[in-house]
């Protein structure tokens, strides 16, 4: 009986039934609250997309725009002082009010995070070989010497040389890039259908991020699985996501297909993000446009768009009139602004904005060339 | 061994290439000899366990009725008393050896007894937080409010009275386990303090979220990655506290809530003496030196084992 239960607890079969079809991930309106002393913050504030099976969808934005908060909504990883609303569908079944004994039975097996930082998020006294071992034995109940060779195929198959040596090593004895790939491969060990990647190279040294970006979209590809991956950077989602949504104080911007996020920018954010990476064509010393200001409070957000205090398209009806997230056209690309970038609404209000000097928030905007500058020049 | 080991770096292509990029760490893994410190160490704490053990087949002067008028307040090297004599010509040698005995069980034992319980309320404390914290720590705080002395006074009082309070003469070791549990019981919120701040410190690390993000239960959690990581600081007050507890079980013995009647232990025979440090000094300097001594090779086992396990965190 013990057995039954244990296995049962472990929710081996339990997704046998799970339909085929419809989108693997649904979310409809997600909303995640912290309480805190200085009030509610609304860390996650109305987000809803959808993912297939085996597709990616990368989520962008600045620091403290919700989107790692977002990801922990979606796995149900959030402190006590958190609440979550709206509704999460995993595979046809609701998640979103799931408690996390229930959650346990998606960890791992089903979903899965790899973590932004390697140097914290494995355990310090316990050998690499055992913290894969771990969860393989834990989700699949297989014997111990089965585990240590899938261990080992995994540790091969995330490209560590000499795996059995690195198997009974500590986190401490690898580098940055290495202990990456190992918390990679320990999210993969129990094949989960969905991978969370939350900034997975922003701790890492330049020269191992594409290293570890190639090794999630191959690791993605093979096993057929979806994946989402958490950014604050358009280079890294470039290339290698199918949909690319752009989170602005915890509310989706932007959302397209990639190719079409980057061919026909609609937002003001999205744009200005997209500015402020350098360019291999451009000459060395050229200024990159900085963002001014930053990411509004969450507890007291500005009515309207809550981008407009930064934005050099603002104009009075963005302040007053929040505008709501709208498909446009057929590709799936749906955006959340008056005077969308590209269109003549947009032209014309940033040709108001310079010849006013100011945006309708007051921000100084001029043109200096082809450079647009934003804010107060020192 | 060493021929396959390089043919496969040769032939692990491409992925091995792009490794080589990354730094390779550094070859800290050799088997490493045990140091004589350490051998030293646990040869000292065999012996006096040794010595305890086998007290009563050691061609001892009885310690407790083995008056020596003739002699009294020897110091070393006095013929027949190694160690020197005490006021009424005890044996020092003898009683130190018979004191080991009650000192190491009761140093020890109530330690661990703190350790078990201390640590797992500070371990549960520390990782869920909220509600669960807040009341451990109440409950800690309050212990900690009462002077430890007075504490263990009163719980030995409350869990075994003394001779006079009637019936019959407790014996040594229903004794000694009452003063296990008792002064248990006190070091239980001074563990349970420092294993909940670390516990704390520990829970909010991302390997924790990590390992719960793998669908391990708060339990598997608090005990697999939490616990090993606490275990250090754990042990290094742990250590000291069986220092101190042997010291205190001294100071319940001048209440007579130790050991029953003339039986010695260590913490006895300093506290026996403290009034004239002078008259005979080695009644209190030789216990002193043991527990000193003893406390030492603790620590340094302790140590050794910590870099033999070589649990460092060399970019935490």
């Amino acid at each position: 009986m013990s057995v039954l239960r244990r296995r049962r607890d472990r929710g081996a079969d339990r997704f046998a039934d799970a339909p085929l079809d419809g989108p693997l991930l649904e979310i409809d309106n997600v909303q995640t609250h912290f309480k805190s002393d200085r009030g509610l913050v609304r860390a996650v504030d109305g987000v809803s997309f959808s993912l297939e099976r085996g597709k990616t969808i990368g989520i962008v934005g600045e620091s403290g725009c919700g989107k790692s908060v977002l990801s922990r909504s979606i796995m149900g990883l959030l402190p006590s002082n958190a609440v979550r609303h709206g509704s999460i569908t995993f595979e046809g079944r609701e998640i979103g009010k799931a408690s996390s004994h229930l959650m346990k039975q998606y960890w791992g097996t089903q979903m899965s995070m790899v973590f932004q930082d390697p140097m914290t998020s494995l355990n310090p006294v316990m050998r690499i070989g055992q913290q894969i071992m771990e969860s393989l034995r834990f989700h699949l109940d297989v014997s111990k010497d089965y585990a240590e060779e899938t261990a080992l195929a995994l540790l091969r198959s995330v490209g560590i040389p000499e795996a059995e040596r690195r198997l009974r090593e500590y986190p401490h004895q690898l580098s940055g890039g290495m202990r990456q790939r190992v918390m990679i491969a320990i999210a993969l060990a129990c094949g989960p259908k969905m991978l969370f990647a939350d900034e997975p190279t922003t701790a890492l040294d330049v020269t191992v991020q594409a290293q570890i970006l190639d090794l999630l979209q191959t690791q993605q590809r093979e096993r057929f699985m979806a994946m989402v991956l958490v950014t604050h950077d358009l280079g890294v989602v470039a290339g290698r996501t199918d949909d690319i949504a752009v989170m602005y104080a915890g509310r989706i911007v932007e959302k397209a297909p990639t190719r079409v996020l980057f061919a026909q920018t609609r937002h003001p954010y999205t744009e200005a993000l997209l500015k402020s990476i350098p360019k291999l064509a451009q000459a060395s010393h050229t200024r990159l446009e900085a963002i001014t200001g930053r990411p509004p409070d969450l507890v007291h957000p500005p009515t309207g768009c809550k981008f407009a205090p930064r934005c050099p398209y603002a104009q009075e009806k963005c302040v007053l009139e929040e505008p709501p997230l709208v498909e446009h056209g057929d590709a799936g690309h749906a955006f959340r602004c008056h005077f969308p970038v590209g269109t003549e609404a947009g032209a014309d209000a940033l040709a108001r904005n310079l010849s006013a000097g100011e945006t309708a928030t007051g921000m100084p905007v001029r043109k200096e060339g082809e450079v647009l500058t934003t804010g107060i020049v020192v | 061994m060493l021929q396959s080991a390089d043919t496969e770096v040769v032939a692990g292509t491409a992925g091995a290439v792009a490794i080589a990029v990354e730094e390779p760490p550094e070859e800290v893994f050799e088997k490493k000899r045990i140091p004589l410190i350490a051998w030293i160490a646990i040869g000292w704490l065999v012996f006096i366990a040794a010595i305890a053990i086998l007290a009563p087949v050691l061609p001892l002067k009885d310690p407790i009725n083995g008056y020596d008028y003739a002699n009294p307040q020897k110091g070393l090297f006095t013929p027949g008393h190694p160690l020197g004599t005490d006021d009424s010509g005890l044996d020092v040698l003898s009683k130190v050896v018979w004191g080991a005995q009650a000192s190491l069980l009761i140093g020890v034992g109530s330690i661990l007894f703190g350790v078990i319980i201390g640590g797992f309320f500070g371990l549960v404390a520390g990782y869920r937080g909220g509600k669960t914290d807040t009341a451990l720590s109440a409950f800690f705080n309050i212990f900690l409010a009462f002077p430890q002395l007075v504490l263990a006074l009163t719980l030995v009082s409350v869990l075994a009275p003394s001779e006079s309070a009637g019936g019959g003469a407790p014996s040594w070791s229903r004794r000694v386990t009452v003063v296990i549990v008792s002064v248990g019981l006190v070091s239980v919120p001074i563990l349970g303090r420092i294993t909940r701040a670390n516990a704390l410190m520990w829970s909010r690390r991302e390997f924790v979220m990590a390992a719960r993000a793998q669908g391990a239960s708060g339990k598997r959690v608090m005990f697999r990655e939490v616990f090993p990581n606490v275990l250090p600081a754990m042990l290094s007050i742990a250590l000291l506290g069986v220092a101190i507890v042997i010291v205190l079980e001294g100071a319940l013995a001048i209440f007579g809530l130790s050991v029953p009647g003339d039986n010695p232990s260590w913490g006895n025979m300093i506290n026996s003496q403290l009034s004239d440090l002078n008259a005979a000094p080695t009644v209190w300097l030789v216990p002193s030196v043991l527990i000193f001594l003893c406390v030492l090779a603790l620590n340094y086992l302790g140590d050794v084992v910590r870099s033999r396990f070589d649990v460092r965190e060399s970019v935490l």
